[in-house]
């Protein structure tokens, strides 16, 4: 083996590290290196020609300064030229400059394309895989533009040099995931497959990854590649310890490979063929026999390297969730690793059996080890580790020791390391929600939530409870008790001093019959915390109090007197001060039927889904982010574990909209149209939905003043009939020359058309449209029917389509000119060619112009040309749905909307309109059967988009929940907001 | 499988490689690297060798004087990445003959161009042993100029902290 003097030393280089590395400051490091840059400039400006070796020698230098992390801004043409140098040496440090320095500077893109193809040329193998290496690493979309279609070839020639072949394929991976619509596999992707059965492993290893890649992309394009998978699979695992050669590693064949094979069948569904299948089957019974034999070595390498093929093969096993008798050994498995010696085995065992506890055939086998699991959570040294045995107390979680994992998980609570302190603080309050059988456990369970970790209750956790308490009249008596006992320690935190100003502002009365807890004791009790708090709980307490003059008239002369004081009607902060006010005011003026119907006990809130659930989705961030993504989810992620900063804002806002009313504070948060912004400014931007995900709902806190409000609100919505009409009317048109703004109206007639193809699109007294569409693949033609309704003839008749901004790069829309004379009741055809490039947004305009009686008219329509119209249904069964619904489990992938039901949600006609959307309409997919879950794939012509959806609606409360997974998320988003309008 | 970026750095926290496979700012980088390394470092001996980290997994393992860290995606496979980074040192090992942190430093470019033919775009690219090296070696036979070759410890006074040139496999 090469000595260290081997490579290409470079004297002047190692002299310049040491001197770095023997500076004793900082300031003396940075001096030396201005020095450095000083010269190498003055040596890259010199009127002396520079020798190769000379450049390479700066060029590296430049590398290194770069590297300790100095900027660096000139070498870049020097790197360039080191490219096309013949001398291996020189050629390789100028591509590792470029590959680390370069940016997308165009000149120099062009140069260094330049450089790349002539080496690709070459026919040298090792220049070739100089090249590719660059290519991989840079990745531009410049790149991907000069070298995409190049690539395939090199990879599947039959002459290319292995090792060329194994940095063609990674290359073009690479080149793949920046710019997809590049890469077009099409003629070459069955000999690309066909790489899965090379002789040399070294050629199979690079180029699975791209296989898998693109298979997770057009799945049926590379179906073939299952089976061949399955034989290289069977072959490997079959194979002595020393068949593979070098590719064996630690006595364990080809571990990487095997890895990677069984990832790319996790793309698939279990094999179809009965003998894939069962060879299949076979490899993974064999790996997991292997698991049960003596090691052959005592590396931890050789036992790391099976245990990776052991933990891929039991995420098939659950990836397939078909197989019982796998599933439970996979289960047995893993228990066995919970009590390993090797921490990075427990952790992985504990983590992957929260993936088994979900499959029905496994979470019994899972729950047998819940005495190991809470013994880690309780002995583990590695907060990491314990932070896997929280989640997996919580995935095997049911009805049947919801008890005992509830306990254990507030106990250790009490010494939880505070970075994980939030999340456990989420999972006990959705434990205690979901499988509560008495309510009163669950209220004690959330009040000792609160006293444990008070600060970690968000105001999610503290805001549901109330609404639960609020819903559900058998348990409001014991929650006031209770709240009533907990508020008796010295010191409570400040989120028990505002469900117990909630709980007994709505139901001290049920308690208050017991001279312990008479209304007087309860109102000092309450005001005892009073100046302790922040102002936000503060406002909510004043809200308590006028509650409780309704209450027990006999606390009013006391309430009234805290509210006259100083200290309230002429507090600083405006919010209490007109709080103090109001209150004081209504109490001395109203009458008691007044007071009673205002201050009336609040009603229940609408059922949905557990707002904490929401944030524990959003907080664990399902899936794989990128790297790129992690900036925000940073941001995200700080706010989370801050919320209990943001608690009292919430409150604040809460405060603000009971006081202040204003036509859109949506108390309830039922319409999801109250629009943020239309909230008092001063309050927008606490205005953060508490109840749900969808529209801003802000608690009423104690004062019932949502019947204040309805009154006050604004119709939101004309009716349907009244849009008809109007500006298109001939007497209003503007007569000018220029196509129309688009009537005010155009977006409700595009939203008649999202479920249907056929129709009226528009008409006024003088013309009427029809309009007949049919749709296929990523075509469409679109047939408008001009019928003139008087009896005299428009003349100058012209009409025109438009594609506004970005949508003409997504739209093809062709059409010829009509004719222009329309005769008096007499109709004209136009016919419209479509083409879907990409997703888009917007719709095509249609300007109509026409005389009518020396008038000219002139209108513009939206056209009901709408992303949904390109689908094509997909059947598929409940197993692949949820597959897929898991697979796209990116936050920016899913869209969801909460609305309320603005037609009839009668099931036949629900269905109507979900088949008229152009998606497949499944059937026993979703366990509820109330819901509806469509699949279908949106064909443009760059690209498929593959869309799931999921229809809840609830009949009691008139509302739906839509959500919508698209593997695009411009498309998720999109298609929610069409949809949301329809139902 | 994609592994999104490789640190490797010192006891003291100073950076010796990073590779990343995705693309992101050089400010990006800086904070990933800090944060990384510090959460890395404050991690005591006997704890597992995975982190979550944001939405990625880390996945590190300390030589000698050096910390190994790649960061893997949500469905990567911990074990195999850890021996990844095994197959590496060994790499390095066998290039540089009992490989020390110093070896790191004072040929950077040749852990990069190992690192490349042993990894390309995050995906392993060849995992022979032999294969790799036998890269790398005609690589170095097609120098032709060696008028400069010299023992790079030789010819230089380096200062060393003790650390930095005891043997990656050693400890």
């Amino acid at each position: 083996m090469p000595a260290v003097s081997k490579g290409d030393g470079m004297r002047g280089l190692a002299v310049f590290i040491s001197d770095i590395r023997n500076c004793k400051s900082k300031e003396a490091e940075i001096k030396r290196i201005n020095k450095e840059l000083a010269n190498i400039r003055s040596k890259f400006k010199g009127d002396k020609a520079l020798d190769g070796y000379s450049k390479k020698k700066y060029v590296c230098k430049l590398l290194f300064i770069f590297l300790l992390g100095h900027d660096i801004d000139f070498g870049h043409m020097e790197a360039v030229n080191l490219l096309s140098s013949n001398k291996y040496t020189e050629k390789q440090i100028g591509y590792l400059f470029i590959s680390v320095l370069v940016n997308s500077n165009s000149e120099l893109i062009r140069l260094i394309n330049n450089a790349i193809k002539n080496d690709l040329s070459s026919r040298n193998p090792t220049f070739m895989c100089l090249a590719l290496h660059c290519i991989a690493n840079v990745g531009s979309r410049e790149m991907a533009e000069a070298f995409a279609s190049e690539i395939p070839r090199i990879l599947v020639a039959g002459d290319t040099m292995d090792s060329v072949k194994q940095s063609a394929a990674l290359c073009l991976l690479r080149l793949y995931k920046t710019s997809p619509d590049l890469v077009l596999m099409g003629e070459w992707t069955s000999r690309v497959v066909h790489l899965l059965n090379d002789q040399h492993m070294g050629v199979v290893t690079a180029a699975i990854s791209l296989i898998t890649c693109l298979s997770q992309k057009n799945p049926d394009e590379f179906k073939t590649c299952v089976s061949l998978a399955v034989s290289r699979l069977s072959r490997i695992v079959s194979s002595a310890s020393t068949d593979l050669q070098d590719y064996t590693y630690y006595f364990v064949p080809a571990p990487w490979l095997s890895c990677k094979l069984l990832r790319l069948l996790q793309c698939y569904p279990p094999p179809e063929d009965g003998a894939v299948k069962g060879r299949l089957v076979e490899c993974l019974e064999t790996i997991l026999n292997k698991a049960q034999e003596p090691p052959k070595s005592k590396k931890v390498q050789h036992s790391n390297a099976k245990n990776a093929i052991l933990f891929e093969a039991i995420s098939l096993i659950i990836h397939y969730d078909s197989e019982p008798n796998l599933l439970v050994r996979a289960c047995n498995q893993l228990g066995q690793f919970l009590q390993h010696r090797e921490t990075n085995l427990r952790y992985l065992a504990l983590e992957s059996m929260c993936t088994l506890a979900s499959s029905e055939f496994s979470h019994e086998a899972v729950k047998t080890h819940i005495e190991t699991v809470i013994n880690a959570l309780k002995t583990e040294r590695d907060v990491s580790v314990r932070q896997r045995a929280a989640d997996l107390l919580y995935a095997m979680c049911d009805r049947s020791n919801a008890k005992q994992i509830v306990a254990e998980m507030l106990s250790y609570l009490e010494t939880a390391d505070y970075s994980i302190r939030e999340e456990m603080v989420l999972k006990v309050a959705i434990l205690a929600e979901k499988y509560a059988v008495d309510y009163s456990w669950y209220v004690d369970t959330i009040l000792n939530l609160i006293r444990i970790a008070g600060d970690y209750v968000s105001e999610e956790v503290w805001y549901r409870v109330i609404q639960i308490v609020i819903n559900r009249d058998d348990v409001q008596g014991y929650a006031a008790k209770t709240v009533f006992e907990a508020l008796q320690a010295p010191a409570c935190h400040e989120n028990m001093v505002k469900v117990g100003g909630y709980i007994l502002g709505e139901f001290g009365n049920l308690i208050a019959g017991d001279p312990r807890s008479s209304p007087l004791v309860q109102f000092n009790l309450l005001h005892s915390k009073f100046h302790l708090c922040s102002v936000p709980t503060r406002a909510l307490l004043l809200s308590a109090y006028i509650k409780f003059i309704n209450l027990f008239p006999e606390t009013k002369p006391t309430i009234q007197e805290v509210l006259r004081c100083d200290s309230q009607i002429r507090n600083s902060d405006v919010e209490l001060q007109q709080r103090a006010v109001e209150y004081l005011k209504l109490s001395s003026i109203a009458s008691t039927d007044v007071l009673a119907t205002v201050l009336e006990e609040m009603p229940p809130f609408p059922e949905r889904e557990s707002s904490i659930l929401a944030k524990l989705k959003k907080k664990k961030g399902p899936g794989a982010v990128s790297v790129t993504e992690l900036e925000d989810n940073k941001r995200e992620g700080g706010e989370l574990n801050g919320s209990s900063d943001r608690g009292p804002d919430i409150a604040a806002m809460a405060a603000s909209n009971a006081s202040t009313p204003s036509p859109s504070a949506d108390l309830l948060g039922i319409r999801s149209a109250a629009p943020v912004g239309a909230a008092p400014t001063s309050a927008g931007s606490l205005l953060v939905d508490v109840f749900s995900e969808a529209g801003p709902a802000a608690p009423s806190l104690a004062v019932n003043d949502d019947g204040f409000l309805r009154d006050l609100e604004q119709p939101t919505e004309a009716s349907d009939a009244l849009l008809v009409e109007g500006s298109g009317d001939s007497d209003s048109a503007p007569p000018s020359e220029d196509p129309a703004a688009p009537l005010s109206e155009a977006d409700e007639l595009l939203n008649k058309f999202v479920c249907k193809n056929n129709g009226v699109l528009f008409e006024n007294q003088l013309l009427q449209i029809g309009i007949k569409s049919e749709y296929r693949q990523n075509l469409g033609r679109m047939y408008l029917f001009y019928g003139n309704k008087t009896s005299v003839q428009f003349a100058s008749f012209s009409t025109t389509v438009t594609c506004p901004g970005e949508l003409q790069s997504q739209l093809n829309v062709q059409t010829k000119p009509v004719e222009p004379i329309v005769e008096g009741g007499a109709q004209i055809q136009q016919v419209l060619n479509i083409e879907c490039l990409t997703d888009f947004s917007d719709a095509p305009l249609l300007n109509i112009k026409f005389r009518y009686g020396g008038a000219l008219q002139n209108l513009t329509l939206k056209l009901p040309v709408t992303i949904n119209k390109f689908f094509q249904p997909t059947e598929m069964l409940s197993h692949d749905f949820f597959q897929r619904w898991k697979q796209l489990s990116q936050p920016q992938q899913e869209a969801q909307k909460i609305f309320k039901a603005n037609h009839s949600m009668d099931t036949e006609v629900l269905k109507a309109k979900l088949l008229g959307l152009g998606m497949a309409l499944l059937d026993n997919v979703d366990p509820n059967p109330e819901n509806y879950v469509c699949a279908g794939v949106i064909q443009t012509k760059g690209q498929q988009v593959g869309c799931l959806l999921r229809l809840e609606p609830n009949a009691q409360a008139q509302m739906y929940r839509l959500t919508l997974r698209c593997s695009k998320d411009s498309v998720s988003r999109r298609l929610c907001e069409l949809l949301a309008q329809q139902f | 499988m994609t592994m999104q970026f490789m640190l490797l750095f010192s006891r003291q926290g100073k950076l010796r490689l990073q590779k990343w496979y995705v693309p992101l700012s050089d400010k990006e980088k800086k904070k990933i690297t800090r944060e990384l390394v510090q959460t890395v470092l404050a991690r005591k001996p006997k704890m597992c060798s995975f982190l979550e980290w944001r939405d990625l997994k880390i996945v590190y393992k300390r030589y000698a004087s050096l910390y190994f860290c790649c960061a893997i995606e949500d469905q990567d496979n911990e074990l195999i990445t850890l021996e990844i980074i095994h197959r590496y040192v060994e790499l390095l090992d066998k290039y540089f003959g009992s490989v020390c942190e110093l070896d790191i430093i004072f040929n950077f470019e040749k852990a990069y161009f190992i690192l490349d033919e042993f990894l390309l775009g995050g995906e392993a690219q060849e995992t022979s042993k032999k294969n790799v090296l036998k890269a790398i070696e005609q690589a170095d036979l097609l120098q032709e100029n060696l008028d400069f070759q010299m023992r790079l410890f030789s010819g230089v006074m380096v200062p060393n902290m003790a650390s930095e040139s005891s043997g990656l496999f050693q400890n």
